[in-house]
């Protein structure tokens, strides 16, 4: 009985029992990476509490309407290709002081009196109409992030020789020592800091 | 002789031996990589708008998703699907934030998005009713899903 061998498997249609499994796999598989603009959306007021008084030049206002057409300040129409540049003068003008009165020292602005005192007090506005095309009004929000962005890089640049991206990915790199994680995730929180992003998107108007 | 000997000679088969692990292994990649779309689309596939400045989202289990598009039986308006079901009244969302929010682990409860993918066509009143909603039980981190655009520099 002992010597009595047991019969191998013949393991030959593996591969195509394999496959099988791996074509169906390759079939379903999308490989889609979800991706878009993040926001943090603000907190319900407090009925009890007053909404802080924004002085009106600290308020870039921008309205959308129905047709997509963008105006500025209520008073001029401007294209989808100068946001980005209205905006970053806007937030870089630098021409008051912030709430610890200090002078924006960072910002190439115009330091223009009747723009914004400091980008710390800036504020974007970004009203639009109820029947506004979603898809408009992406591209008004992406152009207001990339204004952002664009600031935040040259900061990056000026201060660190590296770009905003770059600092933010070594601020989260494990590879890189504690200690040197450390140092990087404090420049990207001091960079991060001197442009905070304030967009309200305020609730849409009737025309 | 040594003429005949070489012509017997066979050319050796190739040893297939390693061929299931090779198969089994890209098996697995894909295994791993593939996510199962766990709802159906009641609405038409949303056709996300493009933008340049994107950022990824990680932590896919942590995401919840709001679909927002026409609906493709032609009822009018924009229609709104939240898992497999199309809502009536946008107010349902607030319910299914909170059921999301008892199915994850209460560190995680401030690291929840939503993400909301919305077809370019949307009307943006909709978009805030749902934001409105958010607010009211404070799932404040939200995502526009869009497609990526290549930088135009």
């Amino acid at each position: 009985m002992s010597r009595r061998q047991i019969p191998e498997i013949n393991a030959g249609s593996m591969a195509d029992i394999a496959f099988l499994l791996l074509i169906f796999f390759l079939v379903t598989t999308t490989m889609d990476v979800d991706a878009g603009i993040s926001r943090k959306l603000p907190e319900k007021p407090n009925p009890l509490e007053k909404p802080p008084i924004i002085k009106e030049k600290n308020i870039l206002v921008l309205t959308l309407d129905k047709s997509g057409t963008i105006l500025m300040e209520g008073d001029t129409y401007i294209d989808l290709k100068d946001v980005k540049p209205a905006a970053i003068k806007f937030l870089d003008n630098g021409g008051g002081k912030n709430a610890e009165k200090e002078d924006c020292t960072y910002c190439k602005g115009e330091k223009d009196p009747t723009s914004s005192d400091h980008p710390d007090k800036a504020v974007i506005s970004l009203e639009s109409a109820r029947n506004t095309n979603y898809g408009a009004y992406i591209r008004v929000q992406d152009e207001l992030v990339s204004a952002y962005n664009f600031l935040l890089d040259r900061s990056a640049n000026e201060l660190y020789g590296m770009s905003y991206a770059d600092l933010k990915e070594k601020s989260e790199d494990d590879q890189l020592s504690d200690r040197k994680k450390e140092s990087y995730k404090e420049k990207y929180k001091k960079v991060k800091g001197m442009y905070p992003m304030i967009i309200s998107e305020a609730e849409p108007t009737k025309f | 002789m040594a003429k005949f000997n070489k012509k017997k000679k066979d050319m050796p088969a190739v040893n297939t031996a390693s061929l299931p692990d090779i198969v089994f292994m890209l098996l697995f990649f894909f295994m791993v990589t593939t996510v199962m779309r766990s709802s159906d689309l009641k609405i038409e596939t949303p056709v996300l708008p493009e933008a340049t400045q994107v950022k990824k989202l990680e932590n896919k289990s942590l995401v919840s998703y709001i679909y927002v598009g026409k609906s493709k039986t032609g009822r009018k308006g924009d229609q709104i699907q939240l898992n497999d079901k199309l809502v009536t009244s946008v107010k349902d969302v607030q319910n299914y934030i909170l059921q999301k929010r008892a199915s994850v682990h209460q560190s995680d409860i401030n690291k929840l998005t939503t993400s909301i993918k919305a077809d370019v066509g949307t009307e943006v009143g909709t978009i805030f009713d749902i934001k409105q909603e958010l607010r009211e039980i404070n799932a404040l981190k939200i995502n526009y899903s869009t497609k990526r655009k290549s930088n135009k520099q």
